[in-house]
């Protein structure tokens, strides 16, 4: 708390209130001395010098790293990975709202449908669901909707229609436990006031308790889309040539695997990076209005941990 | 006023498992009436006016408004109970006022006004809001409109919420503890919408502990405890000259 007192000393001097309240003195006091600050702080810095020295001394040739970083097989893979995330995602939202309000309904069977899609694509392994996307054939040989479209399975399963279809009817399954618990967190006066009103339950839902429910909803689906980001990275395995594929192509004809491996990396961190910070601010906004003080930004708490350790080196 | 009620209960009971909470209600509620329901928590009122908009739905007897029953339709010595959008229909015609005022937190005063009439009856946006700021007019708040529920003092907000509900043009008006939430000097202004409501003619059912509202403005007043009547009749004569021993002994605390 001795921190606190000194934070403002500037903020304490005599007479500066402009209400004229009686002027006091500031404590003057020796502040708490944090050592192990200082100490953890050195410990950090060794271990990754440490770390920077045996990958700059391994078997990698860093110059290859930097070449390929945006060579344009690359930089279109990277745009596949964008493009399969923002897709997948996009359908996943759809299928977690509709089957969301399917499991709350008041109808047993939709209840039991979403209640079934849940439970099987939240308990397989998306690897082993994009697998059997990529398989279908051996089971549907034609895709056969009567007079409207007929064609064979192999032609419609493109590796983009495989991932999309893996990736987002299992993200569809996460994201529907998510918009419940959304929904299941507005007040129920809200549904009760509506209906009152006359209401009908879609309007309800819609234009009533949707739009509250996004203030729980949004964090973990920005959560969701920075994993679907790496996620994405599996559908390599069913000939979608995303970022992972790309690195890995160049990098088994040109034998530098650990290279682009590196290469991929330094890309993933980029793009999560990128949406890390959009989602800070996204949530920081959806959180206005509900919280009486907001949480400091990442920025504003580096700085106010560069003026503890000022303080602490001034007196120490 | 007379002719059919506007409500009319026969023996209306209503359980919550085990709970008996209502147990045979019997009452009418004449057409341009203000109708006081009193008792002690615990006592069903509030039960019986979510059962009047069919918020919740009645184990037995008959309850019916404007001579429709609620949530039912009956052929011949039948019953058969109304789909969800034929009880939307119903509740067009009723209006609720809650004791913690459920304003729509996402939209300003206006939008909270006008957006029944505009998603239920399909009016045009012009003339929702025409009639929108008509009504926050006349509950005292012209230059609230654009503020948002969270941005209006508790007093504000329940008369954002009259208004709401008297943008539906209903022929009834149910009240529950509109002013339990409130501030002690937040109270009056309530009250005085109340009031300017009741001499405008509208049927209201008012469950309240406001019994200086119920004496001035009530044209009835029923009593309950336990689940039910205990004793009605004209508000001054049941709260100055009280009956039964239960009456007395709650009015006693409250007044």
């Amino acid at each position: 708390m001795t921190d606190k007192i000194h934070k403002d000393p500037a903020a304490a001097p005599a007479g500066s209130d402009p209400a004229g309240s009686t002027p006091y003195e500031a404590i003057k006091a020796v502040p708490v001395r944090h050592y192990g600050r200082w100490v953890s702080a050195v410990v950090v810095v060794v271990l990754l010098g440490w770390l920077v020295y045996a990958f700059s001394q391994g078997n990698v040739i860093w110059d290859t790293v930097w070449d390929k970083v945006f060579d344009p097989s690359i930089i279109s893979g990277l745009w596949n990975t964008i493009l399969i995330s923002v897709a997948s995602m996009a359908l996943g939202l759809v299928l977690g709202v509709l089957f969301a309000v399917m499991r709350l309904s008041k109808n047993p069977v939709t209840g039991a449908v979403a209640w079934l899609y849940i439970w099987f694509f939240r308990g397989t392994p998306v690897y082993v669901q994009l697998l059997v996307w990529f398989n279908l054939s051996l089971i549907f040989q034609y895709i056969d909707l009567g007079p409207i479209y007929k064609n064979e399975t192999v032609d419609v399963m493109t590796p983009f229609m495989v991932a999309l279809l893996g990736l987002g009817l299992n993200e569809g399954a996460y994201m529907a436990e998510i918009v419940r618990a959304g929904i299941q967190s507005v007040d129920e006066g809200q549904t009760e006031a509506a209906h009152a009103l006359g209401m009908s339950q879609t309007k309800t839902m819609g234009r009533i308790v949707l739009p509250q429910a996004m203030r729980v909803i949004v964090p973990p689906t920005g959560n969701e889309f920075i994993n679907m980001l790496k996620t994405s990275s599996l559908v390599s395995a069913v000939q979608y040539t995303e970022l992972l594929r790309a690195s890995s192509n160049i990098g088994s004809t040109a034998g530098a695997v650990m290279e682009m491996l590196f290469v991929a990396s330094i890309w993933y961190l980029a793009l999560t990076s990128v949406f890390s910070v959009g989602q800070y601010y996204l949530e920081r906004r959806f959180s206005r209005g509900s919280t009486r003080n907001l949480p400091p930004t990442p920025w504003q708490r580096v700085k106010a941990n560069l003026t503890t350790f000022k303080r602490s080196a001034v007196s120490g | 006023m007379t002719g059919e009620p506007m409500v009319k209960a026969e023996g209306v009971h209503k359980s919550y498992g085990a709970a008996h909470i209502l147990r045979g209600i019997d009452l009418e509620v004449r057409n341009g009436e203000v109708f006081c329901l009193v008792g002690p928590s615990g006592s069903g009122k509030s039960t019986f006016l979510r059962c009047i908009n069919h918020l919740e739905r009645i184990d037995a007897g008959r309850l019916s408004v404007d001579g429709h029953l609620v949530g039912y339709r009956q052929k011949g010595d039948k019953l058969y109970e109304l789909k969800d959008s034929e009880v939307a229909l119903q509740r067009r015609d009723i209006g609720m006022v809650f004791q913690r005022f459920n304003l729509f937190p996402h939209m300003t005063a206006l939008g909270n006004v006008m957006e029944a009439p505009i998603q239920v009856k399909g009016e045009s946006k012009a003339v929702a809001r025409e009639r929108a700021e008509r009504l926050l007019d006349r509950v005292g708040l012209r230059d609230k409109t654009g503020n948002y529920p969270s941005q209006l003092s508790g007093g504000q907000q329940q008369r954002v919420a009259i208004a709401r509900a008297l943008a539906m043009e209903p022929k009834l008006m149910l009240f529950d503890e509109p002013t339990s939430a409130l501030d002690p000097e937040l109270v009056g202004d309530v009250l005085d919408v109340m009031r300017d409501l009741a001499e405008s003619g509208m049927t209201m059912v008012v469950v309240t502990h406001e019994m200086g509202f119920a004496r001035e403005v009530g044209d009835s007043l029923v009593f309950m405890d336990g689940g039910v009547v205990v004793e009605s009749g004209n508000p001054r004569d049941v709260l100055g000259n009280p009956q039964h021993d239960r009456t007395k002994a709650f009015l006693s605390k409250v007044l």
